[in-house]
């Protein structure tokens, strides 16, 4: 359904470890979203010199006040920073939901959650979702640190399993979530991985998934400055079912895309034959058209 | 009673003087999910090339204060596409296509026109004149723009190929010395109107990285933070050619900016950089323009084009009848 613009009032903030939870009253979004959507929040108020939007992935949605849209988020520049300011009964521009979201299995299927940081959030509405189709979660989150890793109480009391990777250790296992993929993967018989990730780590987990062949649905949280599609700011070579590779919108054809048809080593590039890349030439050699 | 928005962009009238600007709209679809966009004055589409482009690498954007550095390269599907797909689309939804046009040399100018010419509701063609020339003599970074003998073949290129009834506007570039001479080219080369400004050009290093912040280096810069630039040369050009029609555009946000390009001497104004703050900041504009008129007392738009070049007495005389 397409997304609208509200004024939706801050409902309530709470810290979350290392992360802010911020909850706003929204019943046209909270109506819309489906799990891997997301939203673009103007910050800095009226009159602000940030233009670009910022883009969150909506943790949960929830029937209250008529409805009303949680993410998460940390602090990481003036952006983040001004809406960690932000109040209960403030105010804020929200558009959403935004892009494509998780597409769910049919049929029961063994579904591995794969989280990093704040990637974590957008997988618990996911993880209600599959459960309503019937499907298994596990859950595969990780961070740098334990204060970092979201939701892992939760994915422990939800998931069926869940494994826990931090860079120093502090929870769970040492090391990244790639570390522990395989075993997880074998152990849970996995049918499809859901994830949300850094690109590197997106790029690892669907590295693997093809050895396996098995799908992957990857939300990609690249920067982004309008979320709405017009800016093309978002833009990532992904190869089409035709094969032909082309350079898209993460914001309106994602966030959600399938593993094997991003081609990872290429983002932040223009791969030589993307479609309109410098010397690229269209397949059959169209009608003349010399004016 | 509402001010009467109506305004002409050369021998066509548009229901409002509130455009979206080339590149910052796409061709509406996006924004169609927002606000009406039957309901703004015209949509000018994004550039559009002989060719599908794949555009530059990323990062394309970088916020600045109260501005946007932007180096897209055109990233876009190429003339068949557009004409297949974006233009039917535009014209079902009952909105205006101004149309952007793009090209390395003034033959594919004129290829554009002529395609845009066999195609049925084009109601103007704007000529992005800020792309670099392939014939520049080598000299890497040129624009047509920089220069008005170029700008100017650009523009005769356009006018001799396309449809005498669709309206050419040209889109200067801010970053010259003389922009009057600019426009006094394209206007002898048969420009109906002039549209500006395009982007500055501008940089930015990322200080944790220590590397240039967007992949191609040099950007344009847009929003807010040139709106002066604008005003300065919407104000210049009016006083040089004031029979000629101006689209302003750069940093428009609010229904007093549109009100200011148009004192400086636009007739019309393309909103850019607002729409990824504000989807719906055509409407909001429109509304807020229609307000600030009411609040003059003034009931029709087109009044106060270039009212601010009038003598200072006039001037004294219309803020007593104010207050
Ligand atoms: C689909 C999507 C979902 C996201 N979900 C979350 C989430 O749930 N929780 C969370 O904490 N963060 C999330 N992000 C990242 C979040 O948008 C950035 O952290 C935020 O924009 C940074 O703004 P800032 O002003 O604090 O930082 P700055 O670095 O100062 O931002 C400056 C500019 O860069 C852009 N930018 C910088 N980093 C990112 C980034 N990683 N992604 C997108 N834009 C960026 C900003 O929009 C802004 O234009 C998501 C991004 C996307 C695209
Ligand atoms: C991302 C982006 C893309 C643009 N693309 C085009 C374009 O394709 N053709 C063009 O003539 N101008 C283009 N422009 C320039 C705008 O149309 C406008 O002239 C300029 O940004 C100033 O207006 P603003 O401050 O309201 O954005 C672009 C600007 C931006 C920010
Ligand atoms: S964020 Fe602007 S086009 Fe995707």
């Amino acid at each position: 359904m397409a997304p609208v613009q509200v004024r939706g009032t801050v409902l309530t903030v709470r810290r979350v470890d290392a992360y802010i939870a911020m909850t706003v009253v929204a019943p046209a979004i909270a109506t819309r979203f489906r799990p891997g959507q997301f939203i673009a929040i103007a910050v800095g108020g009226a009159q602000t010199s940030m233009l670009a939007r910022r883009a969150f992935a909506v943790h949960d949605v929830r029937p209250d006040h008529g409805g009303t849209v949680e993410f998460v988020f940390a602090v990481t520049g003036p952006g983040t920073g001004w809406l960690a300011e932000c109040r209960s009964r403030d105010v804020l521009d929200v558009v959403g939901p935004l892009g494509r979201p998780f597409p769910v299995p049919r049929d029961p299927a063994s579904c591995l959650l794969v989280g990093v940081g704040a990637g974590s959030a957008p997988l618990f509405a996911l993880a209600a979702r599959l459960a309503e189709r019937g499907c298994q979660a596990d859950f595969l989150l990780g961070a740098p640190s334990a204060d970092r890793v979201f939701g892992a109480l939760t994915a422990r009391r939800t998931g069926r399993s869940a494994v826990i990777t931090t860079a120093d250790g502090s929870l769970g296992a040492r090391g990244s979530v790639t570390d522990m993929l395989a075993t997880v993967v074998q152990q849970a018989r996995t049918d499809v991985i859901y994830g949300c990730a850094p690109v590197s780590v997106l790029r690892a987990v669907s590295a693997l998934a093809g050895r396996y062949a098995i799908p992957v649905q990857a939300l990609v949280a690249e920067p982004m400055a309008c979320g709405t599609g017009i800016c093309m700011g978002c833009v990532l070579p992904v190869v089409g079912t035709d094969g032909i590779t082309r350079m898209v919108r993460a914001c309106v054809d994602g966030p959600v895309f399938r593993g094997d048809h991003v081609r990872w080593d290429d983002v932040g590039t223009i791969p030589f034959d993307a479609l309109g890349a410098p010397g690229w030439k269209p397949r059959q050699p169209e009608a003349g058209h010399a004016g | 009673m509402p001010a009467d928005l109506r305004t002409r962009l050369a021998h066509v009238e548009l229901p409002s003087p509130v455009l979206t600007a080339a590149g910052c709209a796409g061709a509406g679809r996006e924004l169609a999910q927002f606000i009406d966009i039957a309901r703004v004055g015209a949509v000018i589409t994004k550039s559009v090339t002989l060719e599908p482009r794949a555009g530059n690498p990323v990062p394309r954007l970088a916020e600045t204060p109260s501005g946007m550095l932007s180096a897209g390269g055109l990233q876009g599907p190429g003339i068949d596409a557009f004409l297949q797909r974006d233009l039917p689309w535009l014209l079902s939804r009952g909105a205006r296509a101004v149309v952007s046009i793009a090209g390395h040399t003034a033959r594919e100018y004129a290829e554009l026109a002529t395609r845009l010419s066999d195609a049925a509701g084009v109601t103007a063609i704007e000529v992005n004149l800020g792309c670099p020339d392939a014939e520049g003599g080598g000299r890497p970074g040129r624009l047509f723009a920089h220069d008005p003998a170029s700008a100017g073949q650009v523009v005769a290129a356009v006018r001799g190929s396309g449809r005498w009834d669709i309206p050419v506007f040209a889109k200067l570039s801010p970053d010259v010395t003389d922009i009057v001479a600019v426009a006094r080219a394209c206007v002898t080369a048969g420009a109906d109107g002039l549209s500006m400004i395009n982007t500055l050009p501008g940089m930015a290093i990322d200080v944790a990285t220590m590397r240039p912040t967007l992949a191609a280096v040099h950007g344009g810069l847009s929003g807010p933070a040139i709106r002066p630039v604008a005003v300065r040369c919407v104000w210049q050009v009016r006083e040089a050619l004031p029979d000629v029609p101006l689209i302003g555009a750069g940093g428009v946000r609010a229904g007093t900016d549109v009100l200011e390009l148009m004192l400086a001497g636009a007739s019309m104004v393309a909103v850019g950089t607002a729409l990824f703050h504000d989807p719906s900041a055509c409407a909001r504009i429109q509304r807020e323009l229609e307000e600030e008129l009411l609040a003059r007392g003034i009931d029709r738009v087109a009044d106060i084009i270039g009212l601010a070049h009038q003598p200072a007495v006039f001037a004294a005389d219309r803020h007593g009848r104010l207050s």
